[in-house]
């Protein structure tokens, strides 16, 4: 242990701590900003500075470990005159208009100048310039930017890509696309880890909130929207519902305000696609295609995306299924449309999704018979629902439960799962078990695939079904996958079914989802998906009656020569930007580098 | 008002003067890497404070350059404005009035001449392509990546065995290069913005001399691959180090009887005592290399044996035959190339040269090592010839000190012109005066001053004009030659000859130690590949956390040498290490540029190869 003094009060901590952490386990919050537990701890910001007695200059609480005896002041008057000079100079380079900015109010500056009572900016305001693709779903604002760094090192410590670097030297040092690349250009799974990070509005997703309201507006446009799983685990966080409070009812309850005129649940889409899936993959593994590699999952665009531009030799290993929402959205434009009689063309097809990615997924092309369009119109994430709900006055709390419509009215809990790391294997599990047994498992038979804590990134587990030994491995953040598939590679593992999320948790921790600097809530909204299936009427995929109508009434079975016009895809319909050269650390080489 | 004053400084001008010393170091530290365009901008700005103001041309056209760079820097430029900095740039240079502005404007001109590319990447893109890459400096100026500031911490506390382990990670010869290092590691290092660069190579000396016997570390499980490696200097001698470490089996083929190369049969043994060598191929050989002496490639046996013998062969035969100076009677009894006086006193056939006139022609390392071993071996007087001035010789400043201070005469400005010979044997060298004159790319060129030749008389000439490297066997087995030097690819590989690698010396031209650790590096690590492998070497010394104390300025501890009047009658070691307690406090000097700054947020530790 060391004992030590923080503001004239005695702490004995650990070896090791910081003093950040020995001053918050005495109730002293020192103030910070670029710091972000074992993914930033670079002293970039020099807000947490405090004044060590014996030292001339103050020194960062972040990433200096206590010493015995030392006497640190988290308030002297040095340190109140320096740490508030240091944000008038933050604040000097960026884009202070608040008032139009989508984290205001969830902004770690504003918060920081306005606790520090910040009146006066000191400096004039020196805005850097870079230009931006607007039309790209991930956008950055360079006038915003604080040059905190972590946009960089979740990129590449957690999801490995080398995204974002920093570039050119000295007065002129910025952040941007690594490489000397533009955003369209570069490998970006899209995965909006890094919105998701950042402390200031320099990163955000595009915001389609208008062209949904214009499709509202269009009385010639039938507006159908659908909720993915995770998206009911945290729309409430912000609007300050509790999690019991904000089910996914009142979300519909919500759009239908708006003036939608269909809500459905991507839940019962996600059981049509563990129909399509776990009978794909029963026929592979049975015919021996997977005996040297695995089938892997295909609904996460942010891992779709990766997978083509790091490993396109392993893109046949995917399953042909398309994403719940791209399999609803499908549905809805041909399905859907006739029963309600409508042309495809008039179906307005919304997702609300926990997701960046999914914008970029938007672009994928359907065509069927006369229709040349999309599967899906317009992507919101969360935070746009959250957007909306604010600006249309909604009381969140005079919500109401609403059931979503008719057609595709159930969902079951395998599909409410989907929304957390291991969730589509487990469900998937469920209904390939009955197809193989002929019977159901127990409900909760595969839970072993369930994250345990936060930490959980790679869970593998070996079921005996009818005598055949199945592998299966859950995986989740690109950094993670990164490893697994390399020693998938090289053969050091070897599974008949891997499921991949891009982000860590799962699509409860989705790069759409509401922001908590200095927080991952994915466990915790995970545990509220598992909840909602324990007790959910229905477990099982291949019980849901909708789901059986709809292959009674239209895709007669599951892969069917329908199914497949509709639900599949060709993973080789569209480019994606390579993976550049990269030096031995994985940094991105510029293309111009000999 | 009396009619003359004695004018004392105020004090403002007292503190500028100060700052420009500050900025003087500062420039010395400056970060490997820079922005070309942003640096160019800085430095016109700076020189258009200078200006006196009188004439337009450095006045306003400065002023305009300045302005002209940041619309390139702020992305407000077009490809017109950089004809147009670069038509500016020279207009100034032939119409500005003094120095002050010409000299400026040819700053700017040469970066846009010369850096175009990066003007233009800002012009069209809007960015820069410059980026920090390795960012703590001393790590990135040693050719071999050593962690310097993990081995100077770890020296800091004592832990002297540690530090070898972390230096012999990258550099296996660390006893070595804690004596004779040149140090590249110094020259940018960023405490010279405070006061004075670190003393690492004296450092590292403490090091090699306190941590006693480290073993080498273990070898890795045997891959059953066979290198052989021609050559057993000091970079045949770490790549073989390197290759065992990975798990294959290297036989080194050395044509003298010991191992060293230059280290031993080059360098004085007062520079680098060749116990302290043994100890650094002691370790060496602990991986478990095989060596075959006397044995030369091309003689007694050909390249294609070895090729067929051996997975992979490694050609690190060095720089080992001399340079001619091309004057008639070189050949003449008392007539010998610096190469094999030096080798000769490593093997130890010391000519006896009391009493006698030596004179030495040459201003670089191997000339200094030259004369000051003429002068141990008794000589009358020795006398270094050389071109140009002793300010322009190409030897470490402290290597000509040290000859000076042992009695070595400097006849500088005298260039060879013929050597005097009587029935076969020596007289004297007829050297042509010389004057300093025009500076071309960067170096001060000489001129005949017109003065009547000069006669110096000797007994012994030695000529120490540069090294050659024997080829001709490798040539004749197809391996590229060009201007007297291996050509590889930059993987030290050959494009056409499949599993045979080259460097060090042979390849690079006579260079450094640290370059030769260096090339050893590349190729072990890409024989490696080459055979199929992705061996990595590591460490697993931890490093010392930084501590928090203020840097208040502090002078430099210099290593002390023995007096000049007794070391110059032995070929003992000159110069000794510091105690604990200086190398305590020099290492305490150490800003830890691997936390500090950058270095915690990219590319501060290299933990792996």
């Amino acid at each position: 242990m060391v004992s030590l003094t923080i503001d004239n009060i005695p702490v004995s901590v650990a070896e090791g701590t910081t003093i950040m952490e020995a001053a918050a386990s005495v109730g002293i919050p020192i103030p910070h900003l670029c710091f972000l537990k074992k993914i930033n701890e670079i002293a970039a910001c020099r807000v947490c500075v405090v004044e060590v007695e014996g030292k001339e200059r103050l020194i960062t609480s972040c990433n200096n470990v206590v010493e015995n005896g030392m006497v640190v002041y988290t308030n002297s008057p040095k340190v109140r005159l320096d740490r508030r000079r240091t944000v008038q100079l933050i604040l000097s380079q960026h884009d202070c208009k608040c008032a139009t900015c989508v984290r205001s109010g969830n902004c770690s500056l504003q918060t920081l100048a306005n606790d520090l009572n910040i009146q006066d900016t000191l400096f004039g305001e020196r805005l850097e310039q870079q230009p931006w693709d607007q039309n790209f779903p991930l956008i950055r604002n360079s006038q915003k930017c604080i040059k905190c760094m972590r946009c960089i090192q979740i990129c590449d410590k957690v999801q490995s890509l080398n995204i974002w670097d920093f570039e050119g030297t000295g007065a002129r040092s910025t952040v941007n696309v690594s490489g000397s690349r533009k955003i369209a250009d570069a490998d970006c799974s899209l995965c909006g880890q890094c919105i998701t990070h950042c402390p200031v509005g320099a990163l955000r997703e595009r915001d389609d909130t208008e062209k949904l309201w214009a499709a509202i507006a269009d009385p010639s446009k039938t507006v159908v929207v659908q909720v993915a799983p995770a998206v009911r685990a945290a729309w409430g966080e912000p609007l300050g519902l509790s999690s019991e409070e904000a089910t996914v009812g009142k979300i519909f309850d919500a759009l239908k305000k708006m003036g939608v005129d269909y809500v459905f649940d991507t839940t019962f889409s996600a059981d049509l696609t563990i129909m399509e899936e776990a009978n794909e993959f029963l026929a592979r593994f049975t015919s021996g295609e997977l005996k040297d590699r695995p089938m892997f999952t295909s609904c996460c665009p942010g891992w779709i995306r990766f997978i083509k531009s790091q490993f396109p030799e392993l893109v046949p290993q995917l399953s042909t299924a398309k994403s719940p929402m791209q399999m609803f959205g499908a549905t809805m434009k041909t399905y859907f449309a006739q029963q309600i009689g409508k042309k495809p063309e008039d179906i307005f097809s919304v997702a609300v999704m926990p997701c960046v990615a999914k914008k970029g997924e938007e672009n994928m092309e359907l065509f069927y018979e006369e229709y040349a369009g999309h599967d899906t119109d317009c992507v919101i994430t969360t935070r746009e629902l959250d957007r909306m709900i604010r600006s249309s006055h909604i009381i969140p709390q005079t919500l109401k439960d609403v059931e979503p419509d008719r057609l595709f009215h159930d969902g079951s809990g395998a599909g409410v799962i989907f929304g957390a790391t291991g969730g589509v294997m487990e469900a998937a599990l469920r209904t390939a078990y009955f197809a193989l047994m002929g019977e159901n498992c127990p409900p909760d038979a595969f839970k072993v695939v369930r994250a345990t804590s936060q930490e959980t990134d790679l869970t593998e587990a070996e079921f005996e079904l009818k005598g055949v030994k199945l592998h299966i491995a859950v995986v989740n953040g690109l950094g993670n996958t990164r490893k697994l598939l390399e020693a998938i590679e090289r053969g050091e593992k070897k599974y008949d079914f891997v499921e991949v999320m891009a982000c860590p948790g799962g699509c409860v921790g989705g790069g759409g989802q509401p922001i908590h600097d200095g927080y991952e809530m994915a466990f915790e909204r995970g545990k509220n998906l598992y909840f909602l299936d324990s007790n959910a009427k229905l477990r099982y995929s291949h019980e849901n009656p909708d789901i059986k109508a709809l292959y009674d009434n239209f895709y007669e079975k599951p892969n069917s020569h329908k199914a497949h016009q509709l639900l599949h895809t060709d993973h080789n319909a569209w480019e994606m930007p390579k993976s550049p050269r990269r030096d031995r650390n994985g940094y991105v080489l510029p293309a111009s580098y000999k | 008002m009396s009619r003359l004053e004695i004018l004392t400084p105020s004090k403002a001008q007292l503190v500028v003067e100060d700052l420009y010393k500050n900025l003087e170091r500062r420039i010395v530290a400056s970060p490997p890497g820079l922005c070309p365009v942003d640096i160019t901008r800085a430095f016109i700005e700076m020189c258009h404070s200078q200006t006196c103001g009188k004439c337009v041309p450095c006045r306003v056209g400065l002023l305009q350059l300045k302005h002209l760079l940041t619309d390139v820097l702020n992305g407000n430029a077009t490809m017109e404005t950089l004809d147009l900095i670069e038509d500016t740039a020279k207009s100034i240079m032939e119409t500005a009035d003094c120095a002050i502005g010409y000299e400026a404007a040819h700053m700017v001109y040469r970066s846009i001449k010369n850096c175009r590319q990066d003007y233009e990447e800002h012009v069209e893109n809007g960015r820069c392509t410059c980026m920090t890459t390795q960012p703590v400096p001393c790590v990135a100026m040693c050719p071999a990546h050593v962690d310097v500031p993990g081995y100077i911490a770890l020296v800091r506390e004592g832990r002297y065995a540690d530090a070898i382990r972390l230096i012999r990670k990258d550099n296996p010869f660390p006893t070595t290069c804690g004596f004779i290092c040149e140090h590249p590691c110094e020259a940018r290092c960023r405490r010279n913005m405070v006061d004075d660069a670190i003393n690492i190579r004296g450092l590292k000396r403490v090091a090699a001399d306190m941590a006693g016997k480290v073993p080498a570390p273990a070898c890795g499980p045997s891959t059953g691959k066979k290198i052989a490696v021609v050559g057993g200097g000091p970079s045949g001698l770490s790549a073989a180090y390197y290759l065992q470490l990975m798990g294959h089996q290297v036989t080194v083929y050395e044509m003298l009887p010991k191992l060293g190369g230059m280290l031993r049969y080059g360098i004085p043994n007062y520079r680098l005592p060749k116990d302290r060598l043994d100890e650094d191929i002691e370790a060496v050989l602990e991986t478990g290399i095989e060596v075959k002496y006397g044995v030369k490639i091309g003689l007694d046996i050909k390249l294609d044996e070895l090729r067929q013998q051996y997975d992979a062969v490694l050609i690190t035969v060095g720089a080992s035959t001399d340079k001619k100076l091309g004057l008639e009677g070189e050949d003449a009894e008392g007539v010998i190339p610096a190469v094999y006086f030096l080798r000769n006193v490593g093997m130890g056939d010391q000519a006896d040269l009391s009493g006698q006139n030596v004179a030495i022609i040459g201003g670089g390392n191997v000339a200094m090592d030259a004369v000051r071993t003429a002068v141990r071996l008794g000589a009358k007087k020795v006398s270094c010839v050389y071109r140009r001035r002793t300010a322009d010789m190409t030897a470490l400043p402290a290597e000509v000190e040290g000859a000076m201070a042992e009695g070595v005469e400097m006849l500088t400005l005298k260039a060879p012109a013929r050597i005097e010979v009587e029935n076969g044997k020596l007289k004297g060298i007829w050297v042509t005066p010389q004057m300093i004159s025009a500076i071309k790319d960067g170096r001060a060129s000489v001129i005949a001053t017109g003065d009547p030749d000069e006669f110096i008389p000797c007994d012994t000439l030695i000529v120490a004009i540069g090294q050659n490297i024997e080829t001709k066997h490798y040539e004749e087995s197809g391996i590229p030659v060009s201007r007297g030097k291996i050509v590889t690819l930059p993987n030290g590989g050959f494009k056409e000859i499949p599993g045979v690698f080259a460097g060090g010396d042979c390849a690079s031209g006579p260079a450094t130690v640290i370059k030769a650790v260096a090339a050893a590096k590349v190729m072990a690590a890409n024989i490696d590949e080459y055979l199929g492998y992705r061996h990595e070497i590591t460490c697993d010394v931890e490093i010392p956390d930084p501590n928090i104390d203020d840097h208040p300025a502090c002078g430099r501890i210099e290593l002390k040498e023995r007096e000049a009047c007794e070391r110059m009658h032995d070929f003992e070691g000159i110069e000794n290490c510091m105690n604990r307690k200086e190398a305590c406090q020099e290492a305490g000097r150490c800003l830890r540029c691997d936390h500090f700054g950058f270095g915690i947020f990219k590319g501060g530790r290299e933990k792996l190869w």
